[in-house]
This record gives C-alpha cells, structure tokens and sequence, in this order.
C-alpha cells in the first residue's frame, strides 16, 4: 500500500529560522521570503527531521489534505 | 487548528506562534516535555507545569496542561506548595538558567535536598535572553555578553553536579539537538519517585550567538551535535570526554520521597 502520508506546513507559524532546511536530508526545503518553503516535495523521503527539529511546530509529517 | 496531532492535543494552539526568537531552542525542547508526556499516557488532567520568569518560562502558557507562571526564581517553591497539596499530581518545573542557579539558586538546593517529586527541566541557552543578553552563571568563561563586554570572568556552573550535590535523585542533560535523549530523559525524570534535574542545553542565537559570534540556530545545532558526547562513551573511554560537554544520565538512586514520609508521620500521629 502506498504511503499516504505528506509532508505539511502552518506557514503563519515559522519565523524562517532555517534549522529545518539544514537538517533536510535531501534538500527538499528553501527559504524563500524568510519563510520555509517546499522547493522539491518530490524529494521528501519522510524522514520526520524536520518535525522533530521545528522550534514552532510549523512543519510535520501528516495524513494526506 | 492547522498543525500536528501531539500539537492539537497538547498546546494551546491559539496563543501560538510562540514568542521566542526565530531558531530558539526552547520550542525543541518544549515539545521533548510534550513528547515525553504523550508517551507515558498521562493524564493532561494530572499534570502541572510549573514555570518561573524568563524566555524559557513562557513555555506554560503555551502548553494545555494545569499550568502556573510563577515569580522569578520561585517556581520550585509554587510547585513544592502544589505536590504536597495533592501528591498524586505530576508536578513538572521549566526554569531557565539564570531563574533556575541565580535567583532561585537557593530553592533549587533545597528542593534536590528534600527530595520532592517534582521533575525540574531547565532550559540553559547560557544567557539572560529576554531582557537582553546579560551574563548568566552558567554563561561560559570568557565569553560575551552586554554585562560582559570584555569577556566573562565568572567559571560557569555544572548545574548537573550542583543538583546532584544537593541531593537529587535523578541526574541528566540533555540538549535541543539531542531531542530524543532530552525526551527519554524527560521520562525517567517523571517516573522516578522523587526530584528529578534535568539540564537542557538550549540555543539562543538571538543574544548568546550573535554576540559570540556562533553563527545560525542550525549551526549552533551543529556545535552541540559535534560537542556533546554521552556518559556511557566517556565511561568506556574517558579521553573522548576530553574539552566535551558530557550528556547523558548522571545519578539515578531512588531514595524515600518527601511527601510520602510525611504521610507517614500524619498516618503515625493519627494513630
């Protein structure tokens, strides 16, 4: 069965500290706008680094929208 | 509320975004309180977190616990107040540095001695962050801050052997990077009958770091992942131990908790 999980954000949350994108195993996040943003969703692997890294809860591993 | 479940479950998720700096530790190391708490299953009913005055000290009124922000450095003393009222609650205390060795240095002392069950967190980012970078005892030698601008001259407390001194039953540090230890740590603490130390090693890039020079929140990260190095190794091996910050579990040694020997004397007088 095909993961159903997917890799989401509380963009109103993250101050673009940028400790997720530097945790990001496979580069999948920028910052853009001193926000985080989802360059290459394509690329998460689900890893969950950058949930457990969010001083802000901004980002997680969630069911799909 | 859009976020995650232990979020929607735990935090007061409208008083949210939190105060602290962008890449501040805190909101890591709070949410290594919250993991510890969902994994033990405890009733959000049951526990109270405590808090004193600082950046760290925020974190209770962002948490959907029974929550309590206290004056500076007294937390210990609310909180000793609260378990000996009703014991069967989890009583858990978030002191900063400087709330926590400075101010409340004394109840810290006297808290580890009487052996309460409360589990005391203290997140040291090395700095008075919220009313603008002062030096902190447990800011390290030499280094800056607005009260320093030379250099700190002061040696920094181990806050660690301080509690352990006093009489602490269980002993440990942790730090934001290492966030799954911080969290079995956090566990332990809560399930040991009796006062439990632990020391977060936070990072404050806004005051701490900028000012020494310690570059982004990831690259302090990156300090602690290459400068911290766990007990159980330096057992083993004490020359890895060597310049390191040595984390890990310190003291774990169950001993008679204090409102439990009261209750003893209360069940002896009434005969």
């Amino acid at each position: 069965m095909a993961d159903e999980r997917i890799l989401l954000q509380n963009i109103p949350w993250c101050k673009g500290c940028g400790v997720c994108v530097g945790f990001c195993p496979t580069k999948v996040l920028e910052i853009k706008d001193n926000k985080c943003f989802i360059a290459n969703r394509d690329k998460c692997i689900l890893c969950g680094q950058c949930e457990l890294r969010c001083p802000d809860n901004a980002i997680w591993i969630g069911g799909k929208k | 509320m859009n976020c995650n479940e232990t979020t929607k479950k735990y935090y007061r998720a409208n008083k949210l975004p939190h105060i602290w700096c962008p890449g501040c530790g805190h909101g890591t190391l709070t949410n290594t309180i919250v993991r510890a708490v969902d994994k033990l299953g405890l009733n959000k009913d049951e526990v109270v977190i405590v808090s004193g005055i600082g950046c760290s000290s925020r974190a209770p009124g962002y948490l959907d616990f029974n929550t309590l922000h206290t004056t500076h450095g007294r937390a210990l003393a609310f909180a000793t107040g609260i378990k000996f009222a009703n014991p069967k609650l989890h009583v858990i205390v978030i002191m900063g540095d400087g709330d926590s060795s400075a101010i409340g240095g004394n109840h810290l002392i006297h808290a580890s001695r009487r052996n309460i069950d409360i589990t005391a967190v203290v997140f040291n980012n090395n700095i008075y962050g919220m009313t603008g970078g002062q030096f902190s005892p447990t800011t390290p030698f030499g280094d800056l801050a607005t009260t320093t601008p030379y250099g700190n001259i002061d040696k920094s407390f181990n806050l660690c052997s301080l509690a352990q001194g006093a009489g602490a039953t269980y002993v440990g540090r942790g730090t934001a990077y290492h966030a799954p230890l911080m969290q079995k740590l956090i566990e332990n603490g809560i399930q040991n009958k009796g006062f439990s130390f632990i020391e977060g090693l936070s990072l404050c890039p806004t005051y701490y770091g900028r000012r020494n020079k310690k570059g982004s929140a990831f690259k302090m990260h990156t300090f602690l992942k290459e400068n911290c190095v766990d007990k159980k190794v330096v057992d083993k091996d004490p020359e890895k131990g060597k310049n390191k910050i040595i984390i890990g579990e310190f003291y774990n040694n169950p001993q008679p908790e204090y409102t439990e020997s009261y209750q003893v004397i209360i069940d002896k007088l009434q005969g």
